[in-house]
């Protein structure tokens, strides 16, 4: 829309001699060229976006279709005659249903039911695992979050130094993250020094998904606090003035204006970070390579490539189709529109 | 008409994820390739993970100074084990020609094998005779040999002169005298107990130690022996009574020589690399009485898990007669020697380790020999990814109490079945 309110108006000046015709004659003119222009227009559009297309197609479409073809096929086996490996052929459903079901192959062609040290075994725990996390951390994380932006909103001596300050966890790698965090927990890292305890951080289940997720929280709150900033900066100051010339107290200042209107932001923010989480393989895989309760589906992803392409893409597409669905719950009922919003935003500023 | 846009746009993003196992399978017939080129000289590409060491490019310097025609590169991966596996399965798959030779970990020799990506060198003329068994038979798969052996390694049981004047032949015995380091203060053992590769060496090494095996010669699991739970059985009784400290299921190799060096443990079960920090850093508390010995086993010394790299030529290599001169050259008793002094590593020729001029220069050679020559290769299978994980998984659980050790084995024996007949 606004686009092609901007390109008319450009085109208009490249067409001086439409001035002195009479009007009836300029008008019909001019619609003809309108058309001629939408159609040259639509043939210039297709040709701009055309590369971005092809990238697209190239690094989203085409990596997608070829997982979801090869999750279809068995995983090689070897042949006991020659001992070398054979191609699996058409495997079916039995790459999902050995996800969803458990279901590994047992002697003679046979399956059977997982057992504990197998991958498949794995699944359902590392998917309850994976939204623990999730829910977990993006709760800390949009709570703290909020607060940390309120506080850089107001306009104080050194705000912008400590905008800056509080981006550093967030522009560490977190591979690095992971490492420190790793020291830090350790039997005797500087936890147990500081504390004077004996608790073995990444020896049992607990402690292990706290390490994880107090490591995640201190990297990612930033980030989240940044993006609430960004939605209080466009709630304009004279509704607070408005509000309390009304005598409405701080509770409902924040309960009335500050949380419906920085609603589209937060709902974006809080898509973006469970999007981010629902992947989460560097922290737990450096932390503690997945043991005590820990392994995330990306984790279980990676370990099944080593394994076997063909069951490894058939896991990445589970893995697709689950956040596909989350994200749609949150755009379809959540009402969390990251395209809409950025639009806001961009027209605000 | 918005909603769909909205979706597909939401799809772009997780869609990401799904292109993680996004990689091409190609078929990896090597059948016709094992026979090609074999006569076929020129420049060949070595590919090898982080020199830490600084040892290969004075080796390939060498070697170019007298063939000319024939240059060595060396292409050097990265430190990580899984990464440098990685990178060699995509370019075996893409059937690159230019990965001539390769350092290949012994654990990945079954599979590389299976595939059909190593050149068989049984008629290679390369002389195994002077190797030691253990090292040989990590490179050799369904009996034919795929990789020459070139460096080794071997577990060592390191322990406190001060404490433990003569060290414990058998595991009973080690357990015995764990009084002593309680009376100091101090933990008795640890060895690499984290979830973690380390684990699966530590693991098969009290399942063979004990007399046990994981896979036997047809390729089966065997796990559900008495020997074999006997094995597992032994650290999971030392952690459940404290002769292992609490903390050591958190050990990597790392943490249990600090500890060890701190003075905090009185055995460590670790690799030689130790002896030089251990007994040359300032930080070391034990410095002066640093004791080793071999692992201990059941009536004897213990069957130790087998480290090291053996060097295999690529079935798609366009020069494989240049390719197994070089392996030749990189097992000649001449570099082997240069390894052990120049980077520490163990060599795989039986002579060498009764060489008085090296082992003044590398004391725990003797003991090193020992415990090679009763290593035991783990687990040769084409399945290693699977099997480790079977091993990792519950080993950690019964050694942590969480599971009998008697469901350990059948779960492990089960998990392994299962990578077997996928």
């Amino acid at each position: 829309m606004s686009t092609e309110t901007r390109a008319r108006s450009a085109e208009d000046p490249n067409n001086p001699k439409s001035t002195g015709r009479s009007p009836k004659s300029n008008k019909a003119l001019k619609e003809v060229g309108e058309d001629r222009r939408a159609a040259t227009q639509g043939r210039w559009a297709t040709i701009l976006i055309a590369p971005a297309i092809i990238i697209l197609g190239i690094v989203i479409v085409y990596p997608v279709i070829n997982a979801i073809i090869m999750s279809f096929q068995a995983d090689a086996g070897l042949d006991p005659e020659t001992g070398l490996f054979t191609e699996g052929g058409f495997a079916g459903f039995s790459n999902y249903t050995g996800w969803l079901l458990q279901q590994c192959g047992g002697p003679n062609g046979t399956t059977v039911a997982c057992s504990p040290g197998t991958l498949g075994a794995q699944f359902w725990e590392a998917f309850g695992t994976t939204f623990y996390f999730t829910i977990v951390t993006v709760a800390l994380e949009t709570v703290i979050g909020f607060w940390m932006a309120l506080i850089m909103s107001r306009a104080f001596r050194g705000r912008s130094l400590l905008r800056a300050s509080v981006l550093v966890p967030w522009a560490i790698p977190t591979a690095v993250t992971a490492k420190l965090w790793f020291f830090i927990f350790a039997f005797q890292g500087v936890i147990n020094a500081v504390f004077n305890t004996d608790v073995l951080w990444t020896g049992s289940e607990g402690p292990a998904r706290w390490a994880i997720i107090i490591a995640d929280v201190w990297k990612t709150t930033p980030f989240m606090a940044l993006l609430i900033l960004a939605g209080l900066q466009i709630i304009p100051g004279d509704v607070y003035e408005a509000a309390k010339m009304d005598g409405a107290s701080t509770w409902q200042r924040f309960r009335h204006i500050t949380l419906p209107l920085v609603r589209p932001a937060l709902m974006v923010a809080i898509l973006f970070r469970v999007l981010d989480a629902l992947r989460m393989y560097d922290l737990p895989q450096i932390m503690t390579g997945g043991a005590n309760g820990t392994t995330t589906l990306s984790i279980l992803v990676v370990e099944q490539i080593r394994q076997g392409f063909n069951a490894a893409a058939a896991l990445s597409t589970i893995t697709f189709l689950i956040i596909f669905i989350v994200a749609f719950i949150f755009v379809r009922f959540l009402g969390a529109n990251a395209v809409d919003a950025a639009t806001t935003s961009t027209r605000a500023g | 008409m918005k909603l769909p846009m909205k979706v597909m746009s939401v799809a772009a993003v997780a869609a990401v994820v799904a292109s993680l196992a996004a990689c091409s399978t190609g078929a990896g017939s090597g059948a016709d390739a094992a026979t090609a080129n074999l006569d076929a000289r020129g420049p060949i590409t070595y590919v090898q993970g982080k020199d830490n060491s600084g040892i290969v490019n004075p080796l390939v310097e060498k070697w170019n100074a007298d063939h000319p025609d024939e240059r060595v590169t060396f292409k050097e991966l990265t430190d990580e084990a899984d990464q440098q596996h990685d990178d060699m399965v995509q370019n075996l798959q893409a059937q690159n020609k230019d990965y001539d030779v390769m350092s290949v970990d012994l654990v990945w020799t079954a599979e590389f094998a299976a595939k059909g990506w190593l050149q068989p060198l049984d008629d290679a003329g390369i002389d195994t005779s002077g190797m030691l068994q253990s090292t040989v038979d990590s490179g050799t798969y369904n009996d034919i040999l795929y990789a020459a052996p070139v460096t080794s390694d071997g577990g060592i049981l390191y322990y406190r002169t001060d404490l433990v004047p003569e060290p414990p032949t058998t595991w009973d015995e080690m357990m015995a005298m764990c009084p002593i380091a309680a009376q100091n203060g101090i933990a008795c053992y640890a060895g690499q107990f984290a979830k973690y590769e380390g684990l699966t060496v530590n693991a098969t090494e009290a399942i063979n130690s004990a007399g046990g095996t994981v896979i036997d010669d047809e390729g089966n699991p065997a796990l559900e022996t008495d020997a074999a739970e006997q094995g597992l059985q032994n650290l999971a009784d030392a952690y459940a009574n404290g002769n292992i400290p609490a903390e050591a299921i958190t050990y990597t190799e790392e943490e249990g020589r600090i500890a060890f060096q701190g003075g905090k443990l009185m055995f460590l079960r670790n690799w030689p690399y130790v002896y030089n920090l251990a007994s040359t850093e300032g930080s070391s508390a034990v410095k002066d009485v640093l004791g080793m010995a071999a692992l201990p086993g059941t009536d004897g010394p213990g069957a130790s898990s087998l480290g090291g790299h053996n060097a295999a030529i690529s079935v798609y290599s366009d020069t494989k007669a240049t390719a197994i001169d070089f392996v030749k050259f990189l097992t000649s008793e001449e570099n082997q020697r240069f390894y052990a002094t120049q980077g520490s590593l163990a060599p795989t020729l039986s002579a060498l380790y009764d060489d008085e001029a090296l082992i003044s220069e590398l004391p725990y050679l003797p003991v090193l020999k020992t415990s090679i020559e009763n290593a035991v290769p783990r687990p040769v299978t084409p399945f290693y990814p699977a099997v480790t994980n079977a091993i990792q998984d519950n080993a950690y659980a019964a050694i942590k109490g969480e599971k009998t050790v008697t469901e350990a084995m059948t779960d492990m024996q089960n998990s392994i079945e299962s990578a077997g007949s996928q």
